[in-house]
């Protein structure tokens, strides 16, 4: 049991405020991502729960105790490092034992536990080799081993995966979502890879500037962007935003003219997913000038203008659109996205 | 077209084969050749000469006991400032700078300097008087006070030699990534258990050269001992330079020369057995 609150925590680094108080929520056995830019503040909270930096002010609880000056080890947490921070003068044995030898545990316990941590991660053919005779992605999984082996209430992870080549992150993204749903520890994870987050996390929590933007489940996070720039973070391509004019509460986009919300002035931003359009004879459907179109094998890519502003847009490669081609798009009414132009934040879905 | 080259490397390294074999490896083999001759022809008389004198035994005997003394302290005071300075953010270069002062000292000024606060009349015992602890001058530096002159020696030589080891350990220190002693910190270990079980095995690339380094040093201690000591601490530089000097007897100094190379040599080895660095181990 080990649900984690942060609570309006705050921390500057002389002038400079890495987060401004970041509150947010981690129920027990929940997977959440920090997710953000590099330097938006993702990897000091992560910090500041780890007890490896001391916040400006607020409060961090763990399984309900505040742990707010307490040394890392007093609270029950396990951690795993970008450079995976694996100890190059012990074997793998003792570097997944570390924890528990610390621990003063008894060698039965700590046998029986390096064996199952080992199992779980596939490395028990290198238990007595040394990490330096091993490849990026078996340190990486002995770093986790590490962790998983002194089973801890929560386990934080720095952007595990971003030391490895493409192919072997695929890889080691399913292996440690296995792992970690069967273990069910509470899990924070750090990551700058937007497709990590989205395919690992229970929630994501998307992270700009030293705030949190938004909370929650990636295909939430995905389809509804609290702010345009969740928006343009999260996908590829990114969200599009197009500037258009708004009349009578409503805003013309080929034949069915789609309902604007009411806040709106006279101006309001249409946030589109790419892949939320279907082709549509010209004057049914929204104007695109194409100006290059890419033929990806899985699906089509386009990239023009709509209304003179940049944008990108995904077809079935069934389709067959040229480049230079003037086409019509069909847009998906449940799937776009209000955005004030003034503030960027997003209005409440239109269908509620 | 490399194969009309393969020359060129040679000819870069030329210049410094030459200088060693000029500077270094001719002056090495006259010394021994003039340790072990005489009148020109092969002999041991040398070396008996030098073994049979008073002060060898008590100048191997001290040059051992100093090294045992100076340098297990200086890698202990060292390690100590290393691991301060490591903290310190700001102004870290200027207390590293004030810390090397000692290395851009010569020997022998340092022995000055120590002498005037150890001599009769010096800094030392004026502070004594004043505060009220000695009634008269004492001596600390005669032949009647051999712990004293052995403890004043061994001070003096703390303060001028712990700079050497304090740049190679710092250096040491800055190739561990913070990371390791984070993971440490994470998985429960106190800041004692880091520093043994973490800190010290990570380097010790720069624990066996800065141990080989100042041993090696300490065992050719000389200038302030001759500064504090004079003749009533023999040690074995200084018996070189007496037979060279004092009794213009250049086979004895040799032996005594080559002595020391050997002595130098045995403990550098001692060092690499004992202190093994495996690359396969390291960062």
């Amino acid at each position: 049991m080990a649900n984690i609150v942060i609570d309006r925590i705050r921390k500057s680094f002389g002038t400079f405020e890495a987060l401004k108080e970041v509150s947010l929520t981690i129920n027990d056995g929940e997977f959440v991502s920090l997710l953000g830019p590099s330097g938006c503040g993702k990897t000091t909270l992560l910090r500041i729960i780890a007890g490896l930096e001391t916040s400006t002010s607020g409060d961090v609880l763990i399984g309900g105790k505040s742990v707010i000056g307490l040394p890392p080890k007093e609270r029950g947490l396990a951690m795993v490092f970008q450079n995976y921070a694996v100890f190059p003068h012990m074997t793998v044995y003792e570097n997944v034992a570390f924890g528990l030898r610390m621990q003063k545990a008894d060698d039965a316990r700590v046998k029986a536990q390096v064996e199952k941590a080992a199992g779980l991660l596939h490395i028990e053919q290198y238990l007595d080799r040394y990490p330096n005779k091993l490849s990026g992605g078996q340190r990486q999984r002995v770093a986790v081993a590490r962790a998983l082996a002194v089973e801890p209430k929560v386990l934080l992870m720095d952007e595990p995966l971003s030391n490895l080549d493409a192919l072997l992150r695929l890889e080691m993204r399913a292996e440690l979502k296995t792992v970690l749903q069967s273990a069910g520890t509470t899990t924070i994870y750090v990551t700058h890879d937007q497709t990590e987050a989205m395919g690992l996390s229970d929630r994501i929590a998307v992270m700009h500037n030293g705030v949190v933007e938004q909370v929650g489940t990636p295909v939430d996070v995905y389809n509804y962007p609290a702010t345009r720039f969740v928006g343009g973070f999260i996908g590829n391509p990114p969200m599009n935003f197009i500037k258009v004019p708004v009349t009578n509460g409503q805003v013309a986009a080929g034949s069915e003219p789609l309902t604007a919300p009411e806040e709106t002035g006279n101006e309001v931003i249409l946030g589109l997913r790419g892949e939320a359009v279907q082709l549509a004879p010209l004057p049914l459907g929204l104007e695109m000038k194409v100006r290059v179109a890419e033929p990806m094998g899985s699906h089509l890519l386009l990239t023009g203008s709509i209304h003179d502003q940049p944008v990108r847009v995904v077809l079935p490669s069934s389709e067959t659109v040229r480049s230079g081609d003037v086409i019509g798009l069909k847009l998906d009414p449940n799937r776009i996205t209000w955005l004030s132009p003034e503030s960027g934040k997003s209005f409440p879905a239109a269908t509620a | 077209m490399t194969n009309n080259r393969s020359w060129i490397p040679y000819l870069l390294i030329l210049p410094s084969v030459a200088f060693l074999a000029l500077l270094f490896i001719v002056p090495l083999l006259q010394t021994i050749w003039l340790a072990f001759s005489d009148n020109g022809v092969p002999s041991p008389a040398n070396a008996q000469r030098m073994m049979a004198d008073i002060n060898f035994t008590r100048s191997i005997k001290n040059t051992f006991l100093l090294t045992i003394a100076v340098v297990p302290v200086q890698l202990a005071i060292a390690l100590v400032m290393g691991t301060m300075v490591a903290k310190v953010g700001r102004g870290r270069e200027t207390i590293l700078w004030v810390w090397t002062i000692p290395l851009g000292i010569s020997d022998l000024a340092a022995g000055l300097v120590w002498l005037s606060i150890l001599q009769n009349s010096g800094y030392f015992n004026s502070l004594l008087l004043g505060l009220g602890v000695l009634e008269r001058q004492a001596s600390w530096l005669s032949y009647q006070t051999p712990v004293a002159l052995f403890f004043a020696i061994a001070v003096a030589e703390i303060w001028r030699g712990t700079a050497i080891v304090m740049v190679i350990i710092v250096a040491g220190l800055n190739q561990v990534p913070r990371e390791f002693k984070e993971a440490a910190e994470i998985f429960g270990a106190g800041a004692w258990t880091r520093f043994w079980r973490i800190t010290l095995p990570l380097i010790r690339p720069a624990l066996q050269s800065a141990l080989i380094l100042r041993t090696v040093l300490a065992f050719e201690v000389f200038a302030v001992v001759y500064a504090l000591g004079g003749r009533n601490f023999p040690v074995l530089v200084g018996e070189a330079y007496n037979w060279q000097n004092q009794n213009q007897n250049y086979g004895v100094a040799a032996a005594y020369a080559v002595l020391i190379m050997i002595i130098s040599l045995a403990a550098t080895l001692i060092y690499l057995k004992a202190i093994k660095v495996d690359p396969e181990r390291l960062p």
